[in-house]
């Protein structure tokens, strides 16, 4: 993957109509590195996510991509930049088959030869998409969705994949599974910024964390201290 | 290329019926080439990106009249047909981009909504339309025979062009992406495809054949009135021959053209009054019984056959 990633979210707000989500987050998400937002339910970690995918426009703050201003670019402009994003509830064309999916992945993608190569990489990577690669994506169980819809972010050659929601309804075993391949992407250099509930599965996945409460980030810093904190396990793991 | 052949054998063999020299059947086979037309350019807007539009009669309506104010003028009939396609592109393109943005239910009301916005302004400026009295179109020089034939084949070659365009499309990065925009607009915008853009294409590309289709129209029937080339039945006729032949094919919109001249002509006829009503009586059928369309049946049955001869491996 080519090119040192520093992407910088400052102070952003955003919200949707007279409703303000976001008040002033700055998360930062250097090349090769996962780094994850937790928090509860309702806080804005998906609308922040909508936010550095370019799908919500900012009322305020700025998002720079290598230092390029992308505050008022298009979700397109985002994909070419290099950020794929993979949707809370995956979001799969669930009337189209899972090899049509994942090619839609890579629509802004000009390089056919390459396409194919690297829809034989996610192939490789999920063996179970291959086996049902001519079946439509709206038959598979929620963890081979789970993996097209990140098969389908991988496709667009992403150096940013931002996973919103990994485990979300997963049994935990596929949880597992899905949390090993992450790594493998990561080792290859692509940087992951990830939102999860499951806060003990995110710390651990990742190399930094920041959480957020009602709009605000509120701590930040090592997943590793994070997950030692008492104030957050307390919080978010119901641990003493 | 097997669409394509099948293209090119169906319009040979339909421009072959000159030949037989039954003025009636000629008049039916131009009736069948506009329902394609005016079928296939529905299926752009509703079928592929899943919008259900009832703004047909519109772009229909209007490239009646461009055309036959613009002949009133003394501009050539070729002329005037392509100006008739033209103003139906760049009302689409201008309503498209205000009601685009709705979806479902609330697009279909407003797409309903700009035929009868354009039916007002032409009911309101009688100096240009006609008004309310309708619009008188030069008549041409020409037999009986050679009008319905010159008509057949302009119409013929209108709906060839259509479905050319639908091959070109289906295959396309558009439709494609008009595809992916019927079953998740969301996700299609994460991944970098500008929906407005392509459904404003879509919804030109739905605008264009039928603004010409109406211009035809115009010619070939030397008087028009708003009742007439604005009839909501004008929007509601090809979604129900789409709906019939199977949303979102190639050749879906034919059959279902096939069919519903068919039943117009033999069933309508017997029951003029009631005839609305029939076609209710389709629409519920349809629903009820065969949501996908005739060409579904097909599918079903070479589903099964590969089915089989998967478990034979």
């Amino acid at each position: 993957m080519s090119g040192e990633l520093a992407f910088l979210a400052s102070d952003v707000e955003a919200g949707y109509g007279d409703v303000q989500v976001l008040w002033g987050v700055s998360i930062e998400v250097r090349a090769g590195e996962i780094v994850c937002i937790v928090g509860s339910n309702g806080v804005g970690k998906s609308t922040f996510m909508r936010c550095a995918s370019g799908l919500l426009p900012l009322r305020a703050g700025t998002i720079a991509i290598d230092g390029v201003d992308m505050s008022t670019a298009s979700s397109a402009d985002f994909v070419r930049a290099g950020v794929a994003h993979v949707p809370e509830g995956r979001r799969l064309f669930s009337a189209m088959s899972v090899r049509d999916n994942l090619l839609m992945g890579a629509y802004l993608r000009e390089d056919k030869a390459e396409i194919e190569a690297d829809l034989e990489k996610v192939y490789a990577s999920f063996p179970i998409l291959a086996e049902r690669r001519k079946q439509d994506a709206g038959t598979l169980s929620g963890g081979e969705q789970q993996m097209c819809a990140i098969g389908r972010g991988m496709m667009a050659r992403p150096r940013l994949l931002l996973i919103d929601e990994l485990s979300l309804g997963l049994a935990p075993r596929i949880v597992d599974l899905l949390s090993d391949q992450l790594r493998v992407i990561n080792e290859q250099g692509v940087a992951v910024l990830l939102v999860e509930q499951d806060v003990m599965n995110a710390l651990e996945l990742a190399d930094r964390a920041y959480v957020i409460d009602r709009g605000r980030v509120t701590a930040s810093g090592e997943a590793a201290e994070l997950a030692a904190d008492p104030r957050i396990r307390e919080a978010y793991m119901g641990l003493a | 290329m097997k669409n394509w052949l099948i293209l090119l054998a169906g319009t040979g063999v339909l421009a072959l019926l000159p030949l037989l020299g039954d003025n009636y059947l000629m008049r039916l086979a131009t009736m069948v080439a506009m329902y394609v037309i005016l079928a296939q350019s529905w299926n752009f807007i509703g079928g592929l990106a899943g919008y259900p539009s009832f703004a047909t009669a519109g772009f229909f309506g209007l490239g009646a009249y461009t055309s036959a104010v613009l002949q009133g003028m003394g501009v050539p009939l070729f002329a005037s047909w392509g100006a008739g396609g033209l103003a139906a592109v760049i009302f689409s393109a201008l309503v498209g981009g205000a009601i685009l943005h709705l979806r479902g239910h609330y697009f279909a009301i407003a797409s309903l909504v700009t035929v009868e916005v354009l039916r007002e302004i032409v009911n309101t400026t009688p100096d240009i339309t006609g008004g309310g009295m309708g619009l008188n179109l030069p008549i041409m020089r020409m037999t009986v025979a050679e009008h319905a034939t010159f008509f057949f084949y302009s119409m013929l070659a209108v709906a060839f062009a259509c479905m050319a365009c639908a091959i070109v499309v289906h295959k396309s990065k558009l439709g494609f992406a008009l595809r992916c925009i019927q079953q998740n607009e969301d996700a299609a915008n994460i991944l970098g495809v500008n929906a407005y853009l392509y459904k404003t294409i879509g919804f030109g590309f739905s605008a264009v054949f039928a603004g010409i289709a109406g211009a035809i129209y115009a010619s070939w029937v030397h008087y028009i009135e708003p009742p007439d080339v604005f009839d909501v039945l004008i929007s509601v006729k090809p979604l129900v021959m789409v709906l019939l032949g199977g949303l979102g094919t190639i050749f879906g919109p034919v059959i279902g053209a096939f069919i519903l001249l068919t039943f117009e002509e033999f069933v309508w006829r017997t029951f003029l009054t009631v005839h609305a009503a029939a076609l209710g009586v389709i629409i519920v059928a349809l629903v009820l019984f065969l949501p996908n369309g005739v060409l579904s049946l097909t599918r079903e049955k070479l589903g099964l056959r590969r089915r089989a001869a998967g478990e034979k491996r």
